[in-house]
């Protein structure tokens, strides 16, 4: 049997039985819908965050174009459309163009591991809701997020120009670090469920809800982090520094107009959903909820919770937006470095603990957090002896 | 040569390995021969990605995984950020040659490397180019498993010593980094630049 044979039969049943006419249909299907819903849903989301913000700043919001301004986010991509390419004129040409993909195919791509449903059947075939089942399943997660900072990096430092590439090496630290505390949290997961498949994550999750969906099973903290880390790898607010207006005028997008700036705001809002999808997939069960066995309604009713579920995340992450200040950059790295990635080690250490035994992870809770106080202490006195005489990394100075 | 690299794998894999070579390639050269350094660690990206489409091919898709994350994700990431930082992305001219007789020894090192890879590729019948002939990542288990059960049991000592090796490394990058008080750093060639000069000129370098 050969690699890439082996590499389509892991998974999805419908390459069981190998592949013919009707599994190529349905897997170009698959890879079609994936794509327009993703589309629509971005469409709905710019149209969602744009009208919930401004009722939460008691304005009105878009109410032209359409019902309720639902289309407000179409003409906008008809206008962006229609508008004057620029091209800087110290820009390095070739990254300049291709730094808006490398943001948005990632989006893309980290969208196919995502199990949107159960197992359904056409026909005489069955298939997984969901667009590829890779080996590495959940890693893809990570490889894809480290791609997409090159989008942002290359975009700051190719437009040629300081603001944005004070925005792209903003960027480029911020997704590096947090990106850590992201991994951490998902070696959690992947830990407690015994494998990488996203599949296999939803599925171990599945019955007795909500009390065996991973945010309760792994205690919370995991949660919270990879909620924190993933909002500032997304380059959300109150994370935003990569296009803090004030300071840096559009941040790395600064130089880029028309049909490539639509292709960055396409990627951050698809990076959004996607997001969204990703944190219930690992640890809301994704699509588990009480739901008919079998039939048409036994197919729909999980997409539905996956849907409400996916639904929470978005409306919170415009909460953040139009609630939260922006971070200062020191705090933002100490949070990361200092907070986050400790706490997802120590976490980690405790579930392998109570993997082994219910004591063992109770006696490595009970030492971490003696070791933690010990090492608050201690910093608290080499700061008071120190005082002043030792900086920052210089690196990340400039930019308070 | 093609004919031995390819006998025993099947049209998909040949096809696999002939794109992720090609990929891999023209990465390598292109690494070479960039003028600029930011598209030299670009080429160097999808050189790396290659790599990642072979180990795939050879269903250590873990290890594919692994290769992206760290390398494409973090290493050349902080290669650019460097570059960015210290402003060394200008073209540069590489007509003159930085190390004294380094392009003729470098020439020379290589056709001997090319020479060793293809007369040890004729004399064994484990260069072949299918997929998992017998490697430890091979049957049934995931690959994560069979990555765990190596490093933990057989090749513990090399796994440990290794991590020691990482934490010395990054425990002397701090020091490096914590610069001593100010009356103190007069050893170094050039005077402390401070970092906002430093970034400032980064950014000028590109608007003259």
């Amino acid at each position: 049997m050969s690699a890439a044979q082996t590499l389509l039969l892991a998974g999805d049943p419908v390459f069981a039985d190998g592949v013919d006419g009707a599994v190529l249909l349905i897997v170009a299907v698959k890879v079609l819908v994936a794509f327009a819903v993703l589309m629509v849903s971005v469409l709905f989301m710019v149209w969602f965050e744009r009208k919930l913000v401004s009722d939460m700043q008691a304005r009105i919001g878009p109410n032209r174009a359409g019902p309720w301004g639902l289309l407000q986010t179409l003409a906008d991509g008809i206008k962006l459309f229609f508008k004057e390419d620029l091209l800087p004129d110290q820009a390095d040409r070739r990254v300049f163009r291709l730094a808006p993909y490398l943001s948005l195919v990632p989006a893309f791509l980290t969208f196919a591991i995502v199990p949107v449903g159960g197992v359904i059947h056409i026909g005489e075939r069955s298939t997984l809701l969901q667009v590829a089942d890779p080996p590495v399943g959940i890693l893809f997660l990570l490889a894809m997020s480290s791609v997409a900072v090159y989008g942002v990096m290359l975009a700051g430092w190719a437009s040629g120009s300081k603001y944005p590439l004070l925005g792209s090496v903003r960027a480029s630290a911020q997704m590096v670090s947090y990106e850590a505390a992201l991994g951490l949290s998902v070696a959690a997961v992947v830990l407690v469920s015994g494998s990488l498949l996203t599949s296999e994550i939803v599925a171990e999750q599945s019955g007795g809800l909500p009390f065996k969906w991973n945010m309760f099973r792994l205690g919370f903290v995991p949660f919270a982090i990879f909620c924190l880390a993933a909002t500032a790898e997304l380059n959300r607010p109150p994370f935003d520094l990569v296009e803090a207006e004030q300071e840096l005028v559009g941040g790395f997008h600064t130089e880029y107009s028309s049909l490539r700036f639509a292709l960055f705001f396409l990627a951050e809002f698809m990076s959004t959903v996607v997001m969204s999808a990703i944190i219930v997939t690992l640890f809301l069960g994704g699509p588990a909820g009480p739901a008919p066995d079998g039939g048409i309604l036994g197919a729909i009713v999980p997409i539905g919770w996956f849907l409400a579920k996916m639904f929470v995340f978005l409306f919170t992450y415009v909460w953040l937006r139009a609630t939260l200040p922006r971070f200062r950059y020191d705090q933002l790295m100490d949070l990361g470095w200092k907070r986050l990635i400790p706490l997802s080690l120590f976490w980690l250490l405790v579930l392998a603990g109570m993997r082994v035994d219910r004591k063992y992870g109770f006696a490595v809770f009970a030492g971490g957090a003696l070791l933690g106080l010990l090492l608050i202490r201690a910093l608290q006195i080499g700061r008071a002896t120190t005082e002043g005489e030792v900086g920052h990394a210089p690196a990340f100075e400039e930019t308070r | 040569m093609t004919a031995v690299l390819l006998a025993a794998a099947t049209k998909v894999d040949a096809g696999v390995f002939v794109a992720a070579a090609a990929i891999i390639l023209s990465g390598a050269i292109g690494v070479v021969i960039s003028r600029n350094p930011v598209h030299a660690a670009l080429c160097l990206v999808l050189t790396l990605f290659g790599v990642a489409i072979l180990f795939v091919a050879q269903e250590a898709h873990f290890l594919a995984a692994v290769q992206v994350i760290v390398y494409a994700g973090a290493i050349v990431v902080l290669f650019l950020f460097v570059i960015m930082l210290i402003g060394v992305d200008r073209s540069e001219d590489i007509r003159q040659e930085p190390l004294r007789g380094q392009r003729p020894i470098a020439v020379l090192l290589g056709i001997i490397a090319l020479a060793e890879i293809l007369l040890l590729s004729r004399g064994t019948d484990w260069a072949t180019g299918a997929p998992s002939l017998g490697g430890p990542a091979d049957g049934d288990l995931p690959n994560v498993e069979k990555l765990a059960e190596s490093i933990f049991t057989r090749y513990l000592f090399a796994f440990e010593i290794t991590s020691v090796l990482l934490v010395i490394a990054v425990v002397g990058a701090v020091t490096l980094v914590r610069k001593p008080p100010p009356e103190e750093t007069a050893d170094d060639d050039e005077p402390p630049v401070a970092p906002v000069t430093a970034v400032a000129a980064t950014a000028e370098g590109n608007t003259p």
